[in-house]
């Protein structure tokens, strides 16, 4: 009886939400790499330096001020109420004019995930030995390179684990943006339910594809944690005491 | 009489009401090896740290050739005065051969050939050649220590300042460390050390400095200050160091 008329939902309104799947992925998958973008940028402003001149120090104090801003605000209002505020705040203030929707969720969800990505860039900051940042300096390396050349490699290495993390929550939590008409997997899954009056068996349904395509990315994304640590051996060329012996430069750039 | 490359001037260093360095006074020549040596807590690394601007002085001026280091273009001047640490700060993500190479393509913007032959044959002086594709946490301590003085070389820095490169090193490694410094010293690098190693420091310097309390108690040639130290001071560390 129950699988019979969760086949039947299938039949009729399968492909509008492998559809939505599509869509939740895709605002997931962005909104995440944007939010790391942002997170990663914020690192790097938020370590700048500060300046000897009264002037750039308090530039300097404004912009970590609203960036500091920026991630309470973010990190302490629901996605689903930021949604409403930025797509009827945009309609508000164009006169009526909204904005198209699928972008619009990629927008939301990017910056609350930088939100909280720009926290878990700064742990990860803070954790790489403050040598680094010295035999950078020492070497004569400013801020932007010693960011992007030796720190942040090496910090997202670190924050892997805590990024994947985010797109899992990512992939959930875009079921929000059902509030504005997203057309992600909740909105197909409610209006099949809202359609067929099966609602308890469309949102089973809904509930296994979420968990599938979490617990799949969970996964893959391990293989990758484990794929880029590296292997644990060397190759050594030459030798030390036979100079004859032939070196090779791997070429790796 | 040549221009000093590093003047050192009445240099002043305090953390909050610590005065760390009070009114440190030498010069620093083409070509000179220079010892510092003292008790730790004396000052010596605090500063080598202020000469490469790891710390920020309070008073006094630093001079490179006679310009104030406060008005050069700080990545520069540091590419020309490089530092070597005791925990050696390779970049743990870069292989032993891209750690020699990224400074001389970020800062003196070689061409990648160019910066890849610089590393190579510095590698090769260092002894790391096989281990050019290693990353540092497959390195030993004294090995580490040896790309990190080949990382130093590469930038073709006008004063090496390394400080206390082996107090870290298990002490069979020590020794491989000390020979690369010395056939450094032998090639007419100047160099600033500061270290604990005295017989070492006998052998390759030129000058020797006694730090203490924040002074330089003694200025001297190593005959000096080992033969026949003029300060009771340097005496008294000497004894208490030579004795162990």
């Amino acid at each position: 009886m129950f699988f019979e008329s969760v086949a039947n939902i299938w039949n009729k309104y399968g492909g509008s939400i492998m559809g939505g799947v599509g869509n939740t992925m895709l605002i997931a998958l962005i909104g995440t790499v944007m939010g790391l973008l942002i997170g990663l940028i914020n690192g790097i402003i938020r370590t700048v330096p500060k300046s000897k001149n009264g002037f750039i120090r308090f530039i300097q104090s404004l912009i970590n001020f609203i960036i500091t801003a920026y991630v309470e605000i973010f990190r302490g209002t629901p996605m689903m109420v930021q949604a409403m505020l930025i797509f009827w705040g945009y309609a508000f203030a164009s006169g009526g004019v909204t904005l198209p929707l699928i972008p619009s969720g990629i927008f939301i969800v990017s910056i609350n995930t930088g939100a909280y990505i720009t926290e878990i860039v700064r742990g990860g900051i803070i954790s790489i030995d403050r040598g680094q940042f010295e035999g950078a300096a020492s070497l004569g390396m400013n801020h932007f390179q010693t960011m992007t050349r030796v720190v942040i490699p090496q910090v997202m290495r670190n924050i892997l684990p805590s990024v994947s993390n985010e797109f899992v929550i990512n992939i959930k939590d875009t079921s929000v943006l059902n509030v504005i008409g997203v057309t992600e997997l909740y909105y197909y899954a409610n209006s099949a339910a809202k359609q067929s009056y099966k609602t308890f068996e469309a949102f089973a349904i809904a509930c296994v594809i979420y968990f599938v395509l979490t617990f799949s990315i969970t996964r893959l994304l391990r293989l990758v944690e484990r794929l880029l640590e590296g292997k644990k051996n060397y190759t050594i060329f030459g030798s030390q005491t036979d100079p004859a012996a032939e070196i090779h430069v791997k070429e790796d750039e | 009489m040549m221009e000093p490359i590093i003047k050192v001037d009445h240099l002043v260093k305090n953390f909050g009401k610590n005065e760390i360095l009070k009114d440190i006074s030498f010069e620093v020549n083409k070509g000179d090896v220079i010892s510092i040596i003292g008790s730790s807590g004396s000052g010596k690394s605090t500063m080598l740290r202020c000469i490469n601007m790891l710390e920020e002085k309070t008073a006094g001026e630093i001079l490179f050739h006679g310009k104030s280091i406060d008005g050069l273009k700080r990545s520069e001047y540091r590419s020309k005065a490089v530092m070597v640490f005791q925990q050696f700060n390779l970049f743990e993500n870069m292989t032993v051969l891209k750690n020699c190479v990224i400074g001389q393509r970020e800062v003196l913007k070689r061409d990648k050939e160019e910066a890849k032959n610089k590393a190579l044959h510095y590698l090769e002086k260092v002894g790391m050649l096989p281990y050019i594709n290693a990353k540092p946490k497959q390195l030993s301590g004294g090995q580490k220590q040896r790309v990190a003085i080949a990382r130093a070389l590469a930038m073709d820095p006008e004063v090496i300042l390394f400080d206390e490169p082996t107090s870290a090193l298990d002490p069979e490694m020590v020794g491989e460390v000390l020979s690369v410094i010395r056939s450094l010293a032998g090639s007419g690098l100047t160099m600033l050390i500061v270290t604990h190693e005295m017989t070492f420091a006998r052998d390759v310097s030129d000058r020797v400095i006694f730090m203490d309390g924040g002074v330089i108690v003694e200025d001297d040639t190593p005959d000096v200050i080992f033969g026949s130290p003029k300060m009771p001071r340097t005496r008294e560390f000497l004894t208490r160091i030579l004795s162990q």
